[in-house]
């Protein structure tokens, strides 16, 4: 079972290098002051979003992190729309309220990026339990970086799930570093330990492999489906840019230029293509480079929001706050 | 005549909202048991898988609670102890409460979370006794504390009927309270306060089980001072046309508030009544002081609590 668009190696090939473009521009719009706050960008982790929604159905849901792009674009949300939320317009997926950090469609099951670490996987459980209770042949993917691992949330998460049996698929994109911390220095024992110990099963894979990925969230995830409980998947991998787009004005040193580089080596983009025709990649490029033009259009085509608007939502009964301003 | 505790009122519209709406679920601890009376019985009546016994993780639950309720469900949350609100603060004030606003109106959050037995209790001391109401209606959430049994009824109710989350205080000093009932029990709507004495000379805004001292109080001094006592019954969001409306019957205020003083729920009460009420002398509140802590021993316990003797000399000092 896959995402239709996932389906075959070709449309893997296309989402990450989606997801790599609209990185580098989104990079761009951080520079030219279009997108405020800044980004954490998802460069270098393509196979993991990509891997994994591969194994998820339309009707499968997920939770993000503070480094979302890329699950909100592999599971299919429209580019144009993450891109005017990024910029802060009324057309952007959740109408300019929620930014880089919060972007969800959940249309399409994204259930939010989340600006806490760890925040996501409980949810995600809570999620997976009601649709074990609905009756919905349902998986609910977490992602979560190995800073994350760190959390107690997330442990007391990963035994709620067990207990419960929930269809749960974690996925623990261990990219080295939680901002400059090193994951071998801040994790005791290791990821899938934590997992096994709570009785979930847990495989490390290849994070810059998207078919090795994939092969692996099917595995899990077509397991927890059929009711055999919660997965857990590592995938080791590596963040090519900066923890967050602010970063490059301190110039830090956590990491050397000769281990980006060997890592750049392994571009999973690179290997993904090598699978395929040379024409074929060239076509996908040009469509992808195609629909970002598009997309670029029309976030900058939207409206900032009206300020008079700036509580709308804050309840979903409809509740209005007092304003701020002296009566 | 029928008499029906605080604790089964609870109990029976947590019952009511289970047999009516498939959709509603509970998580806490010791709830099979139904250790703390909101849940007794429920498990038995409608199963482990509805009523759901959940180990001592606070955080996972309530957080669960939310992905739950993001994908349709109505949970609600029983939390043991009052201060175990501090350890789910950001699953209840940074997830839930955002999720709304943040997703630009995509999700919503029925999330109901229930202490039963906040404030003191009597001999639990500090990390038992808290009572921290105002901290949810400074954050935005919809926060109830019922005094009586029919309104913990239907407050309740209303609380699971609602699309947005719900912190529903059942102070430990109400919970004991029976009722005559001789209406039938229905839900009550969140924002709108009840008067439960009528009075022209001073208005007393008072919260949860203090109702009862300020009604007793009121009518001790019947003979020289004509009290209205006044509850929210919903102190976010609160029902300011009520309020103001007793402001202009009596012009006198004194809130009875078992918060701490500080940017607690009576400076709110005042700051509404100075900037939109007009006052015949200064308004009181009679509090817990400042950051309050409550100690163990059962004398310093009452000393740190709202009592009559400091609300007699609030309702006289307004009177001067
Ligand atoms: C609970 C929490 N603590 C701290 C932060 C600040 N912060 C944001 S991202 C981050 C590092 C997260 O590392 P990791 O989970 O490995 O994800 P990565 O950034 O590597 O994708 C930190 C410390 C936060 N957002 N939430
Ligand atoms: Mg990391």
């Amino acid at each position: 079972m896959s995402l239709p668009h996932l389906a075959d190696r070709a449309g893997r090939y296309r989402a990450m290098r989606l997801i790599r473009s609209f990185e580098e521009l989104a990079l761009e719009w951080v520079r030219s002051g279009l997108i405020v706050g800044g980004t954490h960008p998802y460069i270098g982790q393509e196979a993991v979003a990509v891997g994994v929604c591969a194994a998820l159905t339309a009707d499968d849901q997920l939770t993000s992190t503070h480094r979302g792009h890329g699950h909100v674009l592999a599971k299919g949300a429209d580019p144009g729309r993450l891109l005017a939320e990024l910029a802060g317009r009324v057309d952007g997926l959740n109408r300019g309220r929620g930014g880089s950090m919060h972007a969800a469609d959940f249309s399409l099951g994204i259930l939010g990026a989340n600006g806490i670490v760890g925040a996501g996987a409980p949810i995600a459980v809570g999620a997976a339990w009601a649709a074990q209770r609905q009756g919905r042949p349902r998986v609910v993917a977490s992602f979560f970086g190995d800073g994350a691992l760190n959390q107690g949330v997330l442990l007391e998460a990963l035994n709620l799930a067990s207990i419960w049996r929930a269809p749960v698929l974690f996925v623990c994109e261990n990219n080295g570093y939680a901002t400059t911390l090193p994951a071998g220095a801040a994790v005791g024992g290791s990821a899938c330990g934590r997992a096994e110990a709570f009785g979930i099963p847990a495989e490390t894979v290849d994070g810059m492999d998207v078919e090795a990925v994939r092969a692996a969230a099917q595995r899990l995830a077509e397991r927890a489906r059929a009711g055999g409980g919660p997965g857990f998947l590592e995938c080791l991998t590596y963040r090519f840019e900066a923890h967050h787009t602010m970063e490059r004005r301190f110039r830090l040193s956590y990491r050397t230029p000769q281990e980006v580089a060997a890592w750049r080596e392994r571009d999973p983009l690179v290997s993904a293509a090598a699978a395929l025709p040379p024409a074929e990649v060239a076509s996908i490029d040009a469509d992808v480079s195609q629909l970002l033009s598009l997309a670029a259009e029309f976030a900058l085509a939207s409206a900032e929001p009206d300020p008079a608007t700036a509580d709308d939502h804050l309840y979903a009964s409809g509740l209005r706050p007092r304003s701020g301003a002296a009566l | 005549m029928t008499l029906l505790s605080y604790a089964k009122a609870m109990n029976r519209a947590l019952a009511d909202a289970l047999a009516a709406d498939p959709a509603v679920c509970v998580f806490g601890e010791d709830v099979g048991a139904g250790l703390a009376g909101l849940t007794l019985g429920l498990q038995q009546r409608f199963g482990a898988e509805r009523v759901v016994d959940t180990p001592l993780s606070e955080q996972a639950f309530t957080s669960a609670g939310i992905g739950a309720a993001l994908a349709g469900m109505r949970p609600v949350i029983e939390l043991q102890i009052p201060s175990l609100l501090f350890l789910v603060f950001e699953q209840l004030a940074n997830q839930a409460h955002k999720f709304s606003l943040m997703t630009g109106g995509q999700a919503r959050v029925p999330l109901t979370v229930v202490v039963p037995g906040s404030g003191s209790r009597s001999g639990w001391a500090g990390q038992h006794s808290d009572h921290p109401y105002a901290l949810f209606a400074h954050v935005g959430i919809k926060t109830l504390v019922p005094a009586t049994p029919t309104d913990a009824y239907g407050l309740l109710s209303s609380a699971i009927a609602d699309d947005d989350p719900v912190v529903l205080f059942a102070p430990a000093g109400a919970l004991g309270v029976r009722e005559d009932v001789t209406v039938p029990l229905a839900p009550v709507p969140l924002g709108v306060a009840r008067t439960h004495r009528p009075g022209t000379d001073v208005t007393v805004l008072s919260v949860g089980h203090l109702v009862y001292q300020a009604l007793a109080v009121a009518e001790e001094l019947a003979d020289e001072v004509s009290v209205e006592v006044l509850d929210p019954r919903t102190l976010y969001p609160l029902d300011r046309a009520a309020l103001l409306a007793s402001l202009g019957r009596t012009g006198r205020l004194v809130v009875l508030d078992d918060s701490n003083r500080f940017a607690g729920f009576a400076a709110e009460a005042l700051a509404i009544a100075g900037e939109e009420g007009r006052l015949l002398a200064p308004p009181r509140r009679v509090t817990r002081p400042d950051g309050a802590v409550l100690p163990f021993a059962l004398g310093l316990d009452r000393a740190l609590q709202p009592d009559a003797a400091q609300l007699r000399d609030a309702i006289r000092a307004v009177m001067k």
